[in-house]
């Protein structure tokens, strides 16, 4: 073997690993599960949110974490990172509503002809965090990261039976858009934030970028035998 | 005046465009081909791995249509006030060079015949009186015979996989026992059943039906076609609805076509350009070019053209013919007029079934133009006359890569959780276990179901939205329910352990909401009479004829199959007669 190539018993060095995980042309040349876990460990060591702030943040943590909770099938979605991707989601063109219609007038209308606020996915998280934690102050008198997970789970209830209005935000509005960033927060690939470990994917039994299944467009229903790996190149 | 003269523009970079573009500059015309997005390559926006990336593709639709840009507006009746579909979720319009045909999943049916008279053939079968009040029903002005050497052209160039039942009159094969003759079998040979396709296969034949493997425009093996363009084998990433194929597997203008017409030197493309209007002389019946805007500089060019091809998607030919003055606007309450009528969509729901838990169905593997179908209940090939509805659906296994974030976010509802522990149990034994089995169904046309221009909301460039006004009617509704009904059978003999049948109920809007198909058609039909259609039977307007209106606008009724392969024989037909008649002496090719 030449002296210089990386494996995976004599790493590369870390500070440049880091400078390339994130990154979708860095091609890892296989992994491990201490490189998972070294590196699941660094991304919740280090990451600080940019757009929430810590309140919010824990109030991402604690809802995902009772949409997806973790369980006999796997982890939730705090363990996951959801909350990291959401605010991660929130610096993009997504967060900034960039592909949506936003053109005026606003006018409500039958709920089948589709959203019809002035609000982008940043607004909606910021007047729906406020206006679930004053819900949660009115309802249990405490906020939300403070109650038990039965309470927490009767406010999502609420919000998604449609019955709660968030100030500006119909609560059924807010939920839509939390479960579904907490869901692709769990399932997006872990170079988002989200899906650490890839441990969403190992849950499902999907195989994440392999993307090449030549030989497995018919098993006669036998399991795929070869376990998840991201577009860094982690394993799991 | 224009800054430019070329013997042609095109608008649009899809299909019906490229095809367009490579017919008219083999007949030796200087051709502009305008695109509102970018430049879209392979080897560049198509490279593993970032092609498979479910956020960044499908999930955030990249691919698809900008729509801060422009959209559209809905209603379901004349009395409501549309409002703007602000974010994408029923259809999802492409955008950029290769438009929604580098995004499709490659199913590459031609057309049952009957579909092209089915107002001629309703009426032989079961008289006049059997089609409902207020459906628009017609035909379409030409037959499978004439349109079939450009069904077979277009399969060379995409390098369709199939397997063929009737080649000039002889039986060659277990393919489509409903489907017409061919002049030649498919270039490359059928796709591999995926399991779940094979299940739906045994269980359809032993339910007596007469299943058959999907047309495919994803190439089984390694081909290169007419234009000498190069395809590889398909894996079955499941990576093709939404996405663009990393493999060079699924045909797209941007891999069948436009490698070889870059190469012309009498062809240009000109990315982020917007067309704003066709120019029309002050007589109104000549195209004398385009007016397109820069999207990036903002500046405006013209640019003069003795021919003009609309090849947008379907609405947005639509629109453009409405925004510069071509044909006269159709108005539903005199019944006058042809630009909006016919405006029509597909019936389409999606059913489950779940198979025992040692049985893997591995949903992630697949091929968006593989699968297996029926055709027992699609176009005229059942007895409408005990049941009395006009159309049918095809029902097929298409397993086409399911992917995480999509199962999950569809997953619950109907009763059971959309979250928690329960979902987390439900949506993993659903990704492990179950199968989807599609009724992929025709939609009927109704005076009261059009487009026209909205009268509040505008685009990015201060011209008025589209408004769609359409909602789902008894005929098609009732046309679902039956063949949903006959779904039941089958999964029983797949071994169901538990399924899901879903169809519209009666009453049951249409939903802005849920993705449903990209498969609009009609608005700017083609017919044999001015009165009732805006395009003659070679595509080209009534009222401006130097102008061409290429795709699934032309379709009088939404068919069963999916329109591509239609669009793309009917391209090739239009070609073919432009070349032929029209450029030895331009003007109308029928007369009004």
């Amino acid at each position: 073997m030449p002296p210089m190539e990386p494996t995976l018993n004599r790493p590369l060095r870390r500070s440049f690993v880091k400078g390339l995980v994130g990154t979708t042309s860095f091609w890892m040349a296989s992994g491990s599960t201490q490189w998972t876990e070294s590196l699941a460990a660094e991304a919740v060591q280090s990451y600080q949110p940019t757009f929430f702030d810590m309140k919010e943040y824990q109030f991402l943590e604690a809802a995902s974490d009772r949409l997806f909770p973790s369980d006999h099938n796997g982890p939730g979605g705090k363990a996951l990172g959801v909350a990291e991707f959401i605010d991660r989601q929130m610096q993009t063109p997504y967060g900034h509503g960039e592909n949506w219609y936003m053109s005026g007038p606003f006018q409500q209308g039958p709920a089948n002809l589709g959203y019809q606020l002035p609000f982008v996915p940043r607004d909606l998280y910021r007047k729906g965090i406020a206006g679930v934690e004053t819900y949660a102050r009115q309802q249990y008198g405490k906020e939300f990261t403070a109650l038990a997970a039965v309470q927490q789970d009767e406010i999502l209830t609420a919000l998604e039976g449609g019955s709660v209005q968030l100030g500006e935000i119909p609560g059924r509005v807010f939920f839509e858009q939390l479960r579904t960033n907490t869901l692709e927060g769990v399932f997006a690939d872990p170079l988002y934030g989200g899906n650490r470990g890839l441990a969403g994917w190992v849950m499902l039994g999907f195989p994440g970028a392999r993307a090449d299944f030549m030989d497995w467009a018919n098993q006669e229903g036998a399991p795929y035998p070869i376990g998840p790996v991201s577009i860094s190149g982690e394993t799991a | 005046m224009g800054e430019k003269h070329v013997d042609a523009v095109i608008v649009g970079a899809g299909w019906a465009g490229s095809i367009l573009a490579k017919e008219l500059t083999e007949a030796g015309l200087s051709v502009v081909m305008l695109e509102r997005g970018a430049e879209r390559t392979t080897q560049v926006e198509g490279a593993y791995p970032d092609s498979i990336d479910e956020l960044r593709g499908a999930v955030r639709k990249r691919l698809f249509q900008n729509l801060s840009q422009s959209t559209v507006t809905i209603r379901n009746t004349i009395d409501q006030t549309a409002l703007p579909y602000r974010q994408l979720a029923a259809f999802l319009p492409g955008e950029g060079v290769g438009g929604a045909g580098l995004h499709w999943s490659g199913v590459h049916f031609r057309v049952a015949p009957e579909d092209l008279r089915l107002r001629s053939s309703v009426i032989e079968r079961y008289g006049e009186k059997f089609i409902p009040e207020g459906m628009n029903l017609q035909d379409y002005g030409v037959t499978y015979e004439e349109l079939e050497p450009f069904f077979d052209k277009a399969e060379k160039v995409f390098g369709t996989s199939g397997e063929a039942y009737k080649v000039q009159g002889k039986i060659v094969g277990n393919g489509n026992v409903f489907s017409p003759d061919r002049s030649s079998d498919f270039p490359l040979p059928v796709m591999k059943d995926t399991f779940s396709a094979s299940v739906f296969r045994d269980a359809a034949k032993s339910a007596g039906y007469h299943p058959y493997a999907l047309p495919a425009a994803n190439a089984s093996r390694q081909y290169t076609n007419t234009y000498g363009c190069q395809m590889g084998p398909c894996n079955f990433c499941g990576y093709c609805s939404g996405y663009d194929c990393y493999l060079y597997s699924k045909a797209s203008p941007n891999v069948n076509i436009l490698p070889a017409l870059r190469q012309d030197p009498r062809f240009s493309l000109i990315p982020n350009a917007h067309v704003l209007r066709v120019d029309l002389d002050s007589t109104k019946k000549k195209a004398t070019g385009v007016t397109y805007l820069d999207t990036r500089t903002r500046k405006e060019t013209s640019l003069s053209a003795d021919l003009v091809i609309l090849g947008a998607f379907q609405f947005n030919n639509v629109h453009l013919m409405l925004v510069s003055g071509i044909g006269k606007p159709y108005d539903p309450v005199s019944n006058t007029g042809t630009v909006g009528r016919n405006f029509v969509y597909q019936t389409i729901t999606s059913s489950r079934v779940w198979l025992p838990s040692s049985t893997y169905t591995n949903q992630f593997v697949g091929a968006g133009g593989a699968g297996v179908a029926i055709d027992d209940f699609n176009s005229m090939n059942f007895d409408h006359g005990p049941l009395g509805f006009v159309g049918g659906s095809p029902v097929w296994v298409n397993q086409a890569g399911m992917k995480p974030i999509a199962a999950a976010t569809g997953a619950g509802g109907g009763g059971t959780p959309r979250w928690g522990s329960a979902y987390k149990d439900a949506l993993i034994n659903t990704y492990k276990h179950s199968l989807g089995i599609d009724a992929h169904g025709s939609n009927m046309a109704y005076r009261d179901v059009y487009l026209d221009l909205d009268p509040t909301w505008k685009d990015a460039y201060g011209q008025p939205l589209l408004r769609m006004t359409f909602t789902w009617k008894d005929n098609d509704i009732r046309m679902n329910q039956y063949v949903v009904s006959k779904i039941e059978p089958i999964a029983r003999a797949m071994g169901a352990t538990k399924m899901n049948l879903v169809h519209l109920n009666p009453g049951q809007p249409f939903d802005t909401r849920k993705y449903q198909t990209t498969h609009l058609g009609g608005g700017a039909i083609m017919g044999e009479n001015p009165q009732t259609s805006a395009l003659n039977r070679y595509l080209q307007s009534w009222d401006v004829s130097n102008v061409f209106v290429i795709g699934s606008n032309a379709f009088p009724q939404g068919m069963g199959y999916n329109p591509t392969g239609m669009v793309a024989a009917l391209a090739y037909w239009t070609a073919h007669h432009i070349r032929t008649t029209y450029l030895k002496s331009p003007g109308p090719l029928v007369q009004a």
